[in-house]
């Protein structure tokens, strides 16, 4: 069994973000395990410039960053990050298992920072098994990453910044997008983007849902209709339109499985997407060898999963290293950028499920925790 | 509303304007940025300091108007392609605006393009003028339309036409 300083789960922004991180404020010993056979996670489809601060990596192109963080990693041999290293599992002795190229094999690290990402909602609608039906992820990876078009004409489900900008990638790819819907009565995402497919004259239906799929052997045509305030469908709205795709953007929930093997007290936090790991300001998790980052600590823009790698990473090092004063400044310089990007209206819901996932009540009462008492 | 179709308001729109006579005057820039974001790249890219410095990353952007030269750096800065530069007095009977554009292939300058409005309705044809696409742009070009000059204030897209 091979002993560690630090296992991070996870290559995505959070993963790499805290990589690096640890190695430069002085751990030697860092795992990396990314599945994919690539890293970056999600950035690697991320083709539109970032928002943000200008000192991150705000007006960069998510695509670029993932290039950046793969350029600082070379230079850093000394951390392993390991491509097609599937983390299979975090058990009771605190050993992480994974498999790589065919084999299993055991890590002890002395912390562990999971940064597993997210996965995509699905929605329930009659014949939504039928061929056509895609998870946005699945559009940027065949759109971005392989250069396939899913299809010919697309309706788009939800209005959160990922559908508007799913929406705005199908259009620079020569894809007739439809519409695009919304249950609720307003556009979730950042009104810049939905001005942006809005003047490319793609309508956004706000109290709109999908009533249907329709087709044989695939999707031939969906039926959409409106909602009332009250999200009841208003009788005699249906509407029928011609797609061959039908693209799901309707949310994304946290990868927890890894923090609830390591017995990490678990809270539903809806503002966070689902379950999360309850956590302290230093994304500390109630395991004291377990830290979390990014999405799956919470659903949050790439930009905060970047600090959070970072925040868990010198977390993690003050943990580990005997001279904790210079990681602890450091701490607090991530904090407040942090805490910048969560400042403004967009990031009241963040804020919200954060002050939630912070406090311990829920905290053995959930229906994880192994120490669960009736 | 802007929150529930993507169209922002008139009265949204007509804040976020200079005055006629400044517009007049010379190429201007136009921030049709109207919600808070954790944004702040416009600030950085202004080479004479004429966007207000945030105070929060959520500020929405302060442009002094006259102050502005409509050098029109900050368009392809901003991750939302919310900039535009307008031109009232480009020609005589023409103005032209300046928009983000991130679509392949490019057009080509001299082309007639249709013009869109911010809900993407056809307003009329437009005239490429100009088509900036330096490496420093980072892939979004920016494309000079000049349209009539009563649709300084509306066109906000184009459409190449069909072949």
């Amino acid at each position: 069994m091979q002993k560690c300083e630090l296992a991070i789960v996870g290559g995505g922004p959070a993963g790499l973000a805290a990589a690096l991180k640890a190695r430069e404020v002085g751990l030697e010993e860092i795992y990396l395990l990314e599945r994919d056979n690539f890293l970056g996670g999600q950035l690697v489809k991320q083709t539109h410039q970032f928002f943000g601060s200008h000192k991150q990596f705000a007006g960069i192109r998510g695509i670029d960053i993932a290039e950046k963080f793969k350029d600082k990693l070379e230079d850093r041999p000394e951390i392993k990050a390991l491509k097609g290293a599937v983390a299979q599992g975090y058990y009771e002795d605190d050993v992480l298992g994974y498999s790589y190229r065919d084999k299993f094999f055991k890590l002890k690290p002395e912390k562990t920072i999971l940064a597993t990402g997210a996965s995509e909602k699905m929605l329930s609608f009659p014949n939504n098994d039928l061929p056509g039906i895609y998870g946005a992820g699945a559009v940027q990876t065949l759109m971005n990453q392989y250069g396939i078009v899913p299809g010919e004409k697309i309706l788009m489900i939800g209005a959160g910044n990922i559908g508007l900008i799913v929406a705005y990638q199908l259009l620079q790819a020569g894809i007739e997008v439809k519409a695009v819907i919304e249950a609720t009565g307003r556009i979730g995402g950042y009104a810049v983007h939905a001005s942006k497919i809005r003047r490319a004259g793609i309508p956004i239906l706000t109290y709109h849902t999908i009533k249907e799929a329709r087709g044989n052997e695939e999707v031939e045509a969906v039926v959409i209709q409106q909602l009332d305030e009250d999200w009841q469908t208003v009788p005699g709205t249906e509407q029928e339109m011609a797609v061959d795709t039908i693209c799901l953007a309707v949310g994304l929930t946290p990868k927890v499985d890894l923090a609830i093997q390591a017995n990490c007290q678990m809270a539903y936090v809806a503002e966070l997407g689902g379950d999360v790991p309850v956590r302290d300001k230093n994304l500390q998790t109630s395991n004291p060898r377990v830290y979390i980052a990014g999405d799956s600590a919470g659903i949050e823009e790439a930009t905060a999963a970047i600090l959070e790698g970072e925040l868990a990473a010198a977390g993690a090092a003050a943990d580990i290293l005997p001279e904790g004063s210079a990681i602890d400044r450091e701490r607090a310089e991530i904090k407040e950028k942090l805490a910048d990007l969560r400042r403004g209206p967009v990031g009241e819901h963040i804020r919200r499920g954060l002050t939630r996932a912070r406090r311990n009540q829920n905290a053995g009462r959930d229906r994880y925790t192994r120490s669960w008492k009736s | 509303m802007l929150e529930e179709t993507g169209i922002p308001e008139a009265g949204k729109v007509e804040a976020s304007l200079p005055s006629q006579e400044r517009l007049e005057q010379g190429p201007v820039a136009v921030f049709e940025c109207f919600t808070e974001i954790p944004c702040d790249p416009c600030y950085y890219s202004c080479p004479i300091e004429a966007i207000a410095e945030f105070h929060d990353i959520n500020d929405l952007p302060e442009l002094d108007f006259e102050k502005c030269t409509g050098c029109g750096q900050c368009i392809s800065n901003c991750p939302g392609l919310a900039i535009f530069v307008l031109d009232y007095n480009y020609r005589e009977e023409k103005g032209v605006v300046r928009v983000p554009y991130e679509y392949s292939p490019l057009p080509e300058e001299g082309e007639i393009v249709q013009a869109l409005d911010r809900t993407g309705e056809v307003v009329g044809e437009a005239r490429v003028e100009r088509v900036q696409n330096a490496e420093k742009q980072d892939r979004t070009a920016v494309i000079w339309l000049a349209v009539p000059k009563e649709q300084v204030l509306t066109v906000r897209n184009f459409e190449r036409m069909e072949d």
